[in-house]
């Protein structure tokens, strides 16, 4: 596995100008840490119904975790929760096991693959999702990877 | 073993150690990290180990192997022969006046523990201050704060100014009567200042408090004499001094060792038990509860044995030269801006780059075989004061050379190319 396999142009282009970066007013929120590394990321999210309206992301990260997020809130805008909920339990299978196989599209986040080769690296790809799923349930707490 | 010709003359650096030889004592710097030759920056964290030190730990199993002060068999009385001996060797390192000033701990960590729950708990009361620095590592912050939890005491510390250095105006400002206890890093691991204890410790005497220091980045880059420090306490860690991990040494003088209680209880800390008293061991056997780490102390022996062959007087030439050429090559990268620009500073040099977070450098570095320290350093307070998550840190040690820096600053390179 090669560095630029890892640092796939996507992810250097999402890593430098994050998309859906900000704070929305009046949404729920949910804060996630990283000890390890520093890592913070805030996510903001709107529902309408069952689906998400709106969607944001702050924070501090290394270039894995802010792509990670940002890409991460491109995807979820529009879909259901239930969407959102089954290509992050893909998204974190595809990142941690070494057997991984394809049960979905996850189009665009498949980038994402080769962080597996760099376990050092798992939990600041996973962090984003940890945290948008705290938020979708709707609770004001800070969510560690540790 | 050291060889006997370890200082070569050259015009126009004299006394420059022949560091090649001392990288052969080094089994683990031959070793590939993803397919190119280690570059080991990381000696912070921990130092490598001499082949002395490995040989010393593989023949105290083979050979030596068995519990101390508890046996009339041939093995114990060696193993307990061996074990006193280390503690010697130790108390002449830093030159403790007395043999029995010396404690063995699992390290850094434990020793200021030590401190902290027996003299701390035993002799602080509300109202009482004790002073620390904005520089600290972690286990010289949370132990007091626990401790000050428990007794009411205070927690008060030092700031630091945009260099990373304890200003001394503020320290003499936060000692007063009431401060009790001042503990202070010697050297910081974070950003590498090294603090002047000549100053600060008369200072804390002088409104009596007692003066804990930690030595953890110290003891490996300078010679320390605890008696010219005239500190109280001073902690360190084997595996920081080329020694192995699970060892360490607390100093404290005698006369306070004695008034403080143990620390844990169990064997070898007991003179005679029964159930309705106990009478406890004299010092330092007080506070050393259990089966210590027998090998460990030999290993440290071996370790301490082999830098003072080297000469810590050497050592810290050497590596003040290595720190002059990594911070001028450092200070060319354009985006790079060093944490940590003290005058007087160690083979540290923690660092930003402008757009990278220190996550990513630390992997692209790894996958060029170089192995630094990325990351808060168990120092946010630092970070915190300089207005950064984490940095990336670059340590050095004696068998790190120029030619390591430049293939470091080389891989440095690629981060830029990566993230262009
Ligand atoms: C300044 C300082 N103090 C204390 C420690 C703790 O040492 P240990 O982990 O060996 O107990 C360290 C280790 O990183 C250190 O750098």
């Amino acid at each position: 596995m090669s560095l630029q396999e890892l640092y796939q142009e996507v992810i250097v282009d999402h890593s430098k100008s994050p998309r859906n970066f900000g704070k929305i007013d009046r949404a729920s929120h949910a804060e996630g840490y990283n000890p390890l590394c520093g890592d913070k990321v805030d996510v903001y999210v709107k529902l309408d119904g069952n689906r998400v309206k709106e969607i944001s992301f702050k924070g501090n990260g290394c270039a894995i975790s802010t792509a990670s997020a940002s890409l991460m809130t491109e995807f979820a805008k529009l879909k259901t929760i239930e969407e959102v909920r089954k290509v992050s339990d893909e998204f974190q299978s595809m990142i941690t096991h070494e057997d991984y196989e394809p049960h979905m599209d996850i189009g665009k986040l498949a980038v994402f693959q080769g962080v597996r080769e760099f376990p050092t690296r798992v939990k600041c790809a996973t962090l984003a999702w940890h945290t948008l799923k705290s938020a979708l349930k709707g609770r004001e707490e800070i969510v560690s990877t540790e | 073993m050291l060889g006997t010709t370890r200082i070569i003359q050259s015009s126009d650096k004299p006394d420059l150690f022949s560091f090649k030889n001392i990288r052969l004592d080094f089994p683990i710097l031959e070793e590939k990290v993803h397919g190119k030759q280690l570059v080991y920056l990381d000696s912070a964290a921990t130092t490598q180990k001499p082949r002395v030190v490995i040989d010393t730990l593989r023949d105290y199993y083979e050979k030596c192997n068995s519990n101390v002060h508890r046996a009339v068999h041939y093995l114990g009385e060696k193993a307990t022969r061996g074990y006193e001996s280390s503690r010697k060797s130790i108390a002449q390192f830093i030159n403790a006046e007395d043999v029995r000033e010396i404690v063995f701990t699992r390290g850094t960590t434990e020793s200021v523990n030590l401190v902290a729950s027996s003299y701390g708990r035993t002799f602080l009361k509300p109202g009482d201050e004790v002073l620390i620095s904005y520089l600290e590592h972690h286990s010289n912050i949370v132990p007091w704060q626990i401790v000050c939890n428990q007794t009411g005491a205070q927690l008060k510390v030092a700031p630091i100014n945009d260099q990373g250095e304890i200003i001394l105006e503020e320290f003499k400002k936060l000692l007063s009567p009431k401060t009790k206890i001042v503990s202070i890093a010697q050297v910081s691991n974070a950003l590498g200042t090294i603090n002047p204890l000549e100053k600060m410790i008369p200072m804390a005497h002088d409104v009596g408090a007692v003066v804990l220091v930690d030595g953890a980045q110290a003891a490996s880059h300078m010679s320390v004499d605890v008696q010219k420090l005239g500190c109280d306490f001073y902690a360190f860690s084997g595996h920081k001094i080329y020694g192995p991990t699970g060892i360490g040494v607390l100093y404290g003088k005698a006369h306070l060792l004695e008034k403080m209680p143990p620390y844990h209880g169990g064997g070898e800390m007991i003179l005679s038990v029964t159930f309705e008293k106990t009478t406890y061991n004299e010092i330092p056997y007080k506070f050393e509860a259990g089966t210590p780490n027998i090998a460990g102390a030999f290993g440290m022996q071996a370790a301490l044995k082999y830098v003072s062959g080297i000469g810590l007087d050497n050592i810290a030439a050497y590596e003040s030269g290595l720190l002059q050429y990594a911070t001028l090559k450092l200070s060319r990268i354009p985006g790079l801006k060093l944490i940590g620009t003290a005058k007087n500073k160690a083979c540290v040099l923690s660092f930003t780059l402008e757009g990278i977070h220190p996550h990513d450098i630390g992997t692209i570095l790894d996958r060029e075989g170089v192995a630094i320290r990325t990351g808060h350093h168990c120092a946010m307070p630092v970070m915190q004061r300089f207005g950064v998550p984490a940095t990336a840190r670059v340590s050095l040690g004696i068998y790190n050379n120029r030619e390591d820096i430049d293939i470091f600053v080389e891989a440095l390179l690629k981060v830029g190319e990566i993230f262009r």
